[in-house]
C-alpha cells in the first residue's frame, strides 16, 4: 500500500499518525510534507527509525521548490511525477493522509 | 492502468490541484489512462470559467480544460458541492461537466487506482 | 452495478470547523447505495464526529450528526474507532452516538491493507 503524506511533521501529527497506523510498504512525502525528509529537523530520528519499516520516498519537485533539494536524509528515495505514478501503479491501493 | 483522480481543494489556495494536474499529466505521458478527475469540496472551484489569474501565473482552470480536450479526460464536478459554492452550468469552464456523487463511486469501482489530492 | 469493492473512508477531521466531515458522509451514503462493501474508520480528530449531544443552533449550522445513526439503514455497520485517538481525547465508547468497534492502531492498519479503495477527505 502507498501512503501519501502532504503535511509538515513540525506542525501536524499526520505523518506520525501514518507511521503508527500503516503496516509497512511505501510512504511518499509530497507538498508541505517534504520537510519531513530533510536533515537536521526535530523529527529526523523518528524518520530514520521509520525507514526500517517503510520505503520512504519524496517528490523531488516539491522539495526543490522549497529550496531543500540538497538536504535529503540519506536513504530516502527521490521520485519525480513519473515516479509518483509508478508508485501508485505498483501498489494495490493508496491512502492520502489528508 | 486506469486511474481515477479526486481533487478536494480549489485552485491557487492549496497545491492540491497543481499536484493532481501534474500527476495526471505524468500518468498519461507514461501510457496510463486517466479515466476521470472528480472535483469535490472546494475542488469544484477548479471549474469556474470566471477565473482570471495574473498573466505571469499558470491558468489552472484552462490547464484542466486543455487536458480534457487533448486526452479525453472526463472532468466531473460534484453537483451538490458545486451548487453550495455557486458553480453552475452558466459559469462552468470547457471540458467540465456537473454530475452526482455516484460518479465518484463509479471511479472507485471502475478504476484500477484512485488517487486523492486535498488538504 | 454487480461489481462489489471494499471501500474504506478514513475520517481524521473534526466536524464544523471545516466541511469535510459532512461532505464525506454524503459520499459514504452514496457508496452504500451502490451496494459496495463500506467501512468507516475514525482516527485522530475524526473521532469527534461521533460525539453525542452536538448542539449546533448557536453556530447556525445544520447538525448532521443524526445521519451517522441512519447509516445502519444503508447497511453500513462497519464503524471503527482508533482506541489511541479516543483515549487521547478523553472520550469513551459511551460518548458516541452510534455503536462502534474500537481497534488498536495496528488493527486499523491491517484493515486498511485489506481494502480495494481508500478515500479520505
Amino acid at each position: 500500500m502507498l501512503h501519501i503524506v502532504n503535511k509538515s511533521p513540525l506542525t501536524s501529527n499526520t505523518l506520525e499518525s501514518c507511521l503508527n497506523t500503516a503496516t509497512g510498504g511505501d510512504i511518499l512525502l509530497i507538498e508541505v510534507g517534504v520537510y519531513a525528509v530533510t536533515r537536521g529537523t526535530a523529527v529526523e530520528a523518528k524518520l530514520r527509525a521509520a525507514m526500517g519499516k517503510f520505503r520512504v520516498h519524496v517528490l523531488m519537485p516539491d522539495l526543490d521548490a522549497r529550496g531543500l533539494g540538497d538536504r535529503l536524509v540519506e536513504g530516502v528515495l527521490p521520485v519525480d511525477y513519473a515516479g509518483f505514478v509508478e508508485l501508485a501503479a505498483s501498489n494495490k491501493t493508496c491512502q492520502s493522509w489528508l | 492502468m486506469k486511474f481515477g483522480i479526486v481533487v478536494n481543494e480549489g485552485p491557487y489556495q492549496h497545491q492540491a490541484s497543481d499536484s493532481a494536474y501534474l500527476f495526471t499529466k505524468a500518468a498519461i505521458e507514461n501510457g496510463h489512462e486517466v479515466w476521470r478527475v472528480f472535483f469535490y469540496h472546494d475542488g469544484v472551484n477548479n471549474a469556474s470559467k470566471l477565473t482570471e489569474p495574473p498573466q505571469d501565473d499558470r491558468h489552472i482552470v484552462n490547464r484542466w480544460s486543455k487536458l480534457a480536450e487533448e486526452h479525453k479526460v472526463d472532468l466531473v464536478v460534484c453537483v451538490a458541492a458545486a451548487l453550495r459554492r455557486g458553480i453552475k452550468d452558466e459559469n462552468l469552464a470547457q471540458g467540465f461537466r456537473i454530475s452526482g456523487l455516484g460518479q465518484l463511486v463509479e471511479s472507485g469501482i471502475k478504476c484500477d487506482r484512485l488517487v486523492t489530492f486535498g488538504d | 452495478m454487480s461489481e462489489v469493492k471494499k471501500f474504506m473512508f478514513v475520517n481524521r477531521k473534526a466536524p464544523y470547523g471545516t466541511i469535510y466531515a459532512l461532505e464525506s458522509l454524503e459520499v459514504v451514503l452514496i457508496t452504500a447505495a451502490f451496494d459496495q462493501d463500506v467501512s468507516l474508520m475514525f482516527l485522530d480528530d475524526g473521532v469527534y464526529q461521533l460525539k453525542k449531544g452536538q448542539q449546533t443552533k448557536g453556530i447556525e449550522t445544520k447538525n448532521f450528526s443524526p445521519a451517522y445513526r441512519a447509516l445502519e439503514d444503508y447497511d453500513v455497520e462497519k464503524l471503527y474507532v482508533d482506541k489511541e485517538s479516543m483515549d487521547a481525547r478523553g472520550l469513551t465508547e459511551e460518548d458516541f452516538l452510534v455503536s462502534v468497534t474500537v481497534l488498536s492502531r495496528a488493527e486499523m492498519g491491517a484493515l486498511m491493507d485489506e481494502q480495494d479503495v481508500v478515500l479520505s477527505f
